[in-house]
């Protein structure tokens, strides 16, 4: 076939891989970079050209983020996940189990706000603790685990509910309605009249997450011991790192992460049934690739994934606001943006590499 | 079967019975076995094959085994074709159920045109069966694209379709959800006058043709070594990134003839819903063969048998009024269970605490035995 090609891949497979110190930071930089740059990019475009749509508004920006709050966090655990080299993608499926069981234990048990919320951190923990222990300690692959867990979650929520339900919780409904208004800002409607912008507070318990992972990341040896597991594990094991534990604990964040992610979800739409949040790991994973943090582990930057959800965001709003009727069109959209990036990745990676 | 065979003239029951469990086909057999006893146990009529009619009189053969074997066909078909790609690419495709929904998809709108219910079809069959199978392999290609030329991690590569999959169906069948004419249905059901389901005799010839590919072609032994081990295969002049490409085309045209025996079994397609999760059920069945999912060595006889044990699962859940939505709980258990036993780390854990009783008990008659092994 090509046999005068096989050498020359073999002698570049042979080439020392990354070293974990070389680079990294200016990758984080640059990939960092290039997300925000997008994000404003995509989103000035949007104001420009369907400005008439809505996207002139203040209050469009806000409901970028009331929309987005449970991805925002739920994707900060797959970027953690992902930092390490593995992969989650049973975080749908934990969130519509969580989503029926909170709402069946608040209409039927008599649950209030913070028993919910217990259950539902006590679901993701469990899916991030059982999966963690078979993913480090059993070492098998993360993907084939957490796609039984996302089987599982979606199974077990027809098993509790078949059909779509309502939280019927007055006092659960009440405080999921309640929204903080921002003194100053807001947009005149057609009447002339100011109307303040508007946040849920969903928004404001995701911002503070992405900044507790942030200082975790950055400043805490368990953040750099992250990314020493993903960058490389053996030079990883040789500095003394248990990989893991640091595997495990990577895990159970990520299910944590996704507890919390669950709850903000069911208090942003307060129903829930077995097709709830299909492609939310896709999403999620979609958000931290465009956000920069490598497949292949070791890099990665939770401020770049929270402006991959807001871009992903965008895209989707411009999507619906071209006024294309089709359902399918936001599906393909992230898809193809999914593809995009995973590719220009790809790219970039085994440029690094001839560089080398 | 050789150390089978030597073991049984040596006349010792014990190496026998080891013999039997130490082969590859031994899980997948076993649980079968088990599974069909179970299902003995709740209906006693099980095992019986009785030959019927059909509604216009057209005989028929009526059976549980003949309903597991036609129901599984989509599953086997698509099983061998996972087997191939498992072991070169040492990931799954995940995006086999979307696949089948574009497929199907594709073939019904080759079949109806723009209309919900023609009375004839716009094409003929064969031409709807070829695109059918051209739009899987282009999915196939798609994916094998991205994982052997940008060394994508297969279910990463295959995320992308497995969630715009069934969305692409929706679009390439513009959103309508046509029914064909009911001729159309013979390769889903049965051809009139003949008693055996249509779906188990391609199945049939799909293994053969795959038995053949296997022993005839180098197909099995590029898969092989290549999923042991890319570089050394590439050091022998084979293409690992070409052969990998060729193992996901080869499922594209699995998922292709599976579209459209799926289309052809109620001559409509409804893409959000056809196939639901047969993703976790080929690669159970694929695990369930006794094939590793990292990739390398493979057993087609495993994974066939593995399917048919997986569809027998799944009609058993159904006798017992499990709903269908809830039916991947109990796969999942069972893939993970099957996976933590494949896996190195829970095998060298036993096999050393086993290692450590005999030789507590008797330390030199073993040690000959180590020797030897």
């Amino acid at each position: 076939m090509s046999s005068n090609n096989a050498p020359r891949t073999a002698t570049r497979r042979l080439l020392p891989k990354n070293l974990l110190n070389r680079g990294k930071m200016t990758d984080t930089s640059f990939l960092l970079t290039i997300t925000i740059t997008l994000f404003i990019a995509i989103y000035a475009l949007a104001v420009i050209f369907l400005g008439d749509k809505g996207f002139g508004k203040i209050q469009m920006l806000f409901n970028l983020f009331n929309e987005n709050s449970a991805l925002i966090v739920i994707a900060c655990g797959l970027s953690i996940v992902m930092v390490t080299g593995s992969i989650d993608i049973s975080v749908g499926g934990s969130t519509a189990l969580i989503c029926t069981a909170c709402i069946v234990c608040l209409n039927n048990y008599g649950f209030n706000f913070l028993t919910s919320l217990l259950l539902a951190l006590a679901i993701g923990l469990t899916f991030g603790i059982v999966q963690g222990f078979l993913i480090a300690y059993i070492e098998i692959q993360p993907f084939i685990v957490t796609l039984a867990g996302m089987f599982l979650g979606r199974g077990l929520v027809a098993l509790i509910e078949v059909n779509q339900i309502q939280v019927a919780n007055k006092a659960f409904e009440a405080l999921s309605g309640k929204r903080i208004e921002i003194p100053f800002l807001g947009d005149v409607n057609k009447k002339g009249i100011f109307i303040q912008s508007k946040l849920e507070y969903g928004v404001i318990v995701a911002l503070i997450i992405v900044a507790i992972i942030f200082f975790l990341l950055k400043r805490t040896s368990l953040g750099r011991s992250f990314y020493a597991v993903g960058g490389n594990p053996q030079s990883a094991l040789m500095l003394g790192i248990n990989v893991r534990r640091t595997r495990f604990i990577a895990h159970v964040l990520c299910g944590l992460l996704a507890g919390i992610g669950g709850f903000l979800y069911l208090f942003h739409t307060r129903s829930g049934s077995v097709q709830q949040a299909t492609g939310l790991e896709m999403d999620a994973i979609a958000a931290s690739i465009i956000g920069g943090t490598l497949l292949t582990g070791g890099v990665g930057n939770i401020i770049g994934t929270l402006f991959g959800v807001l871009t992903s965001g965008t895209v989707l709003l411009i999507v619906t606001a071209i006024g294309s009727q089709d359902p399918w069109w936001p599906q393909i959209t992230r898809a193809g943006m999914l593809c995009f990036f995973i590719i220009l990745q790809s790219v970039i990676c085994s440029r690094k590499k001839k560089t080398n | 079967m050789m150390s089978n065979q030597s073991s049984i003239r040596s006349g010792r029951p014990v190496q026998v019975i080891r013999a039997i469990v130490k082969h590859s086909l031994f899980i997948p057999c076993a649980f079968l076995i088990i599974l069909i006893l179970i299902n003995l146990f709740i209906n006693p009529g099980f095992l019986k094959i009785t030959m019927g009619s059909d509604s216009n009189g057209n005989p028929v053969l009526i059976g549980n085994l003949i309903n597991i074997m036609n129901n599984a066909t989509e599953l086997v078909i698509l099983a061998i074709g996972m087997t191939f790609v498992t072991a070169s690419s040492r990931g799954q495709d995940i995006s086999v159920g979307a696949t089948v929904a574009i497929a199907g998809g594709v073939v019904m709108r080759v079949l109806c045109g723009s209309e919900t219910q023609p009375s004839t079809l716009h094409a003929p069959i064969l031409v709807a069966l070829l695109l059918g199978c051209l739009a899987g392999m282009a999915c196939g290609a798609f994916n094998g694209f991205l994982v052997s030329k940008f060394n994508i991690q297969p279910m990463i590569a295959t995320l992308i379709l497995f969630t715009a999959g069934r969305s692409i169906a929706s679009f390439a069948m513009g959103g309508l959800k046509p029914k064909a004419v009911e001729s159309f249905g013979y390769y889903g059901n049965f051809i009139p006058g003949f008693p055996i389901p249509t779906p188990i005799l391609i199945t049939i010839v799909i293994i053969i043709l795959t038995a053949i590919a296997l022993r005839k072609t180098n197909l099995g032994l590029y898969t092989r070594a290549v999923g042991v081990n890319a570089q050394s295969s590439s050091m022998n002049g084979l293409n690992p990134a070409m052969i990998k490409f060729m193992t996901y085309i080869v499922l594209g045209f699995c998922v292709g003839i599976a579209g459209f025996i799926q289309s052809s079994r109620v001559q409509t397609v409804n893409p959000y819903t056809i196939v639901p999760s047969i993703e976790m059920d080929v690669i159970l069945a694929v695990a369930l063969g006794g094939n590793s999912l990292g990739g390398g060595k493979f057993n087609m006889t495993g994974s066939i048998v593995g399917a048919y044990t997986i569809q027998t699962l799944t009609s058993m859940l159904t006798t017992l009024n499990v709903n269908t939505n809830a039916v991947p709980v109990f796969k999942a258990a069972i893939i993970v269970v099957l996976v933590v036993i494949q896996a190195p780390v829970f095998k060298s854990f036993f096999k050393s605490r086993k290692d450590a009783l005999k030789a507590d008990s008797n330390k030199d008659k073993e040690r000959d035995s180590y020797v030897v092994e």
